[in-house]
């Protein structure tokens, strides 16, 4: 009960961050000169598209100590974190057209960024689809521990992928070689939001862990 | 591990697979048909005047080759849960890696069989040159990345419910990586452009069909053993 | 031979195993009688390696070679003749298809028909011709009667016989204690996941066991 509540807290914390991030964001930064307004949004799609990627690799990683120790509570997290996966790609995938419409003059572009989350926010979906297709609980962590290990696999090569098509997305500018070429207040906005992301992917994580083992608690109990 | 022995138990697996297949026949002669009927729907959905063939016909080449490799694979695991005969490759004192790796040579050899019906008939209704030896190599190059992970991928779902629909589910998000950098090469192969200008997808290719073979050998046991 | 010791494992909520423990010797054939649901299934498929326990361990001398399995399925693939099923099965133990066996079993007049034209007993013959293809030395058999017709059930119980007499060990689990009786020298009872009875037979008869067997399990 006590990881419910852990995460309930964090998560509310992260919220009222997140809107604190927003007042900043609209009030406190300046306009960005050549795409005005819209690029408001990237505070919030940079973020959560950095921890939907870093939400596989955290799976993949999760997956390989789960294939070698067996431990039930890795499987748990690995499932706790594709799920929450999948919403950040969600954000993502929302977002980017939101923002596409003013600055590209279209809602969709297959710009490779843009389609590479999609196949992020697909293999996510394709991983919990497993998951709730295998009833017997052993087989089903083996059988997503081995998507997973490959879902995180094809993040390099969907990120290789990305540099080698011409893309109108706009490259990145934060995490580059040399300095950022961010002004400072949005640089500091930016991170602040970052933070509030990852305390959001932590709190969310925590809770659906907690979910998933009170279900599991539920079914032993039922026998 | 010794490896002579190693290849020949998954030789041993994979010529047990091609005899069943041999002798059904009904898979080769179902895809085979799936094939043509795929093409026809390619031509007939389209508008002939507004795109020509040769800008059209990677795409045709490739989402052909995908659906007829997936319900190829489909079936790779099937037989052996018929008569329960995978509890007995399981009890065999051979390693895991050799039944993975049967299954893979028999797939192979299964898909590569599509696509040596399919290539002709693509030449034939699109009139378009495809026999040559560049892209011979990069269709063997794509088709070996997406049966390697097909064929990891169908040992599980053939356990689920679902298992056709799941399949593809899983692995197309594998595919389309390797498939666009295909079809790109193809397209610039069919368009005249000589080897060099694809070497980039097919070191490409090569590496993630490196990747995903050495992956699916070493995952493959997290899939039987229980 | 073959040694269990504090066997447990679960599926999800349900206790498969609970603590089991016991080990066969050279000669001795262990009937496991028990429900269905009871755990025994998952224990020949923990003895024979193919589950993984999670706490306890499994050995059998020898190892997976050493292993022949009978169960209720025959393993062989229906598209393809006796010969080829039988030759497949022998390369993966790197042995000789054994001529020898598919006399014994009366097999030599089908070897070139595919298994799925054999009638049901021939199948069964067959499929007892594969576990043994490697002559195998610990015998785990998984409800080897059910559905057997009279010829193959004879000559299943002849195979034991000799099996034993060989200084061989065999496992069997079943719910018919009737069948299984015959050819013990060592009776288990198993009841959600735990061995309520584990003695030698010593003479006691079909009848008397079926009598004990009901009452350890009630």
């Amino acid at each position: 009960m006590t990881h419910l509540r852990v995460g309930r807290w964090i998560t509310a914390v992260a919220l009222l961050l997140l809107a604190g991030v927003y007042v900043r964001a609209l009030a406190y930064t300046p306009v960005e000169a050549s795409q005005g307004f819209a690029q408001k949004i990237f505070y919030l799609h940079v973020p959560a598209a950095i921890w939907a990627e870093t939400a596989m690799i955290f799976v993949g990683l999760a997956s390989i100590v789960y294939l070698f120790t067996k431990d039930p509570r890795l499987d748990r997290f690995a499932a706790s974190s594709a799920e929450v996966g999948t919403v950040f790609c969600a954000i993502v995938l929302t977002t980017g057209p939101i923002w596409g419409k003013p600055i590209w003059g279209t809602w969709w572009s297959w710009d490779a960024r843009l389609t590479f989350t999609l196949f992020l926010f697909l293999l996510y979906v394709g991983y919990l689809l497993l998951r709730s297709a295998v009833p017997d609980p052993g087989a089903r962590a083996r059988f997503a521990a081995v998507l997973g290990i490959c879902g995180m696999c094809e993040v390099p090569f969907i990120h290789l992928s990305v540099y080698m098509f011409p893309t109108l997305h706009p490259m990145p500018i934060v995490l580059q070689p040399g300095r950022p070429k961010l002004p400072g207040s949005m640089l500091t906005t930016w991170l602040f939001s970052l933070g509030v992301f990852t305390l959001l992917y932590v709190g969310f994580v925590v809770q659906r862990y907690a979910v998933s083992y009170l279900r599991e608690q539920l079914e032993v109990t039922e026998q | 591990m010794r490896s002579p022995e190693l290849l020949r138990h998954a030789w041993a697996v994979a010529s047990k697979d091609l005899l069943v297949e041999l002798r059904s026949r009904t898979a080769i002669v179902s895809v085979a048909t799936f094939v043509v009927l795929v093409l026809m729907v390619f031509n007939f959905g389209r508008d002939q005047t507004a795109v020509s063939n040769v800008d059209l016909a990677p795409s045709i080449l490739w989402v052909t080759f995908t659906f007829a490799a997936i319900l190829a694979l489909n079936r790779a695991f099937q037989i052996e849960l018929e008569n329960q005969a995978l509890d007995g490759l399981l009890l065999a004192p051979i390693d895991r890696g050799s039944i993975y790796l049967g299954k893979l040579i028999a797939n192979l050899i299964f898909v590569a069989t599509i696509e040596v019906i399919g290539l002709p008939l693509i030449a034939l209704f699109f009139n378009v040159r495809v026999l040559v030896a560049p892209l011979v190599m990069v269709i063997a190059l794509a088709t070996v990345g997406f049966v390697a992970v097909g064929t990891l991928f169908s040992a599980m779902t053939v356990r689920t419910r679902f298992a056709e629909l799941l399949l593809p589910v899983l692995l197309l998000p594998f595919m389309i990586l390797p498939l666009r950098w295909a079809a790109l090469a193809t397209g610039l192969l069919l368009a005249g452009r000589p080897l060099s200008e694809v070497q980039g997808w097919l070191n490409m290719l090569a590496v993630y069909d490196v990747v995903f073979v050495v992956l699916a050998i070493l995952l493959f046991p997290a899939t039987v053993n229980e | 031979m073959l040694r269990a010791e504090g066997l447990s494992h679960r599926f999800g909520a349900i206790r498969a195993l609970d603590d089991v423990s016991f080990s066969v010797q050279p000669g001795q054939t262990l009937a496991v009688f028990g429900p269905n649901g009871a755990g025994k299934t998952t224990l020949l498929r923990v003895l024979a390696g193919l589950i993984q326990p999670q706490r306890g361990r499994a050995d059998v001398v020898g190892g997976r070679r050493a292993i022949g399995w009978i169960g209720h399925q025959p393993q062989l693939y229906a598209q393809l003749t006796v010969r080829e099923n039988l030759g497949f099965w022998a390369s993966l133990y790197d042995v000789a298809p054994p001529a020898e066996l598919i006399a014994r079993l009366g097999l030599e007049a089908h070897v070139d028909r595919p298994v799925r034209a054999l009638s049901r007993g021939l199948v069964q013959r067959v499929a007892i011709a594969r576990a043994l293809v490697h002559d195998p030395t610990v015998l785990l058999l998984d409800e080897p009667f059910t559905g057997l017709d009279r010829v193959a059930a004879e000559a299943l119980s002849r195979l034991l016989g000799r099996h034993a007499a060989a200084g061989r060990a065999s496992v069997l689990v079943t719910h018919n204690v009737e069948e299984g009786t015959g050819l013990a020298t060592d009776v288990a009872f198993m009841r959600a996941g735990r061995f309520v009875h584990f003695a030698p037979r010593a003479g006691r008869g079909a009848a008397q066991v079926a009598e004990e067997y009901r009452n350890a399990i009630a």
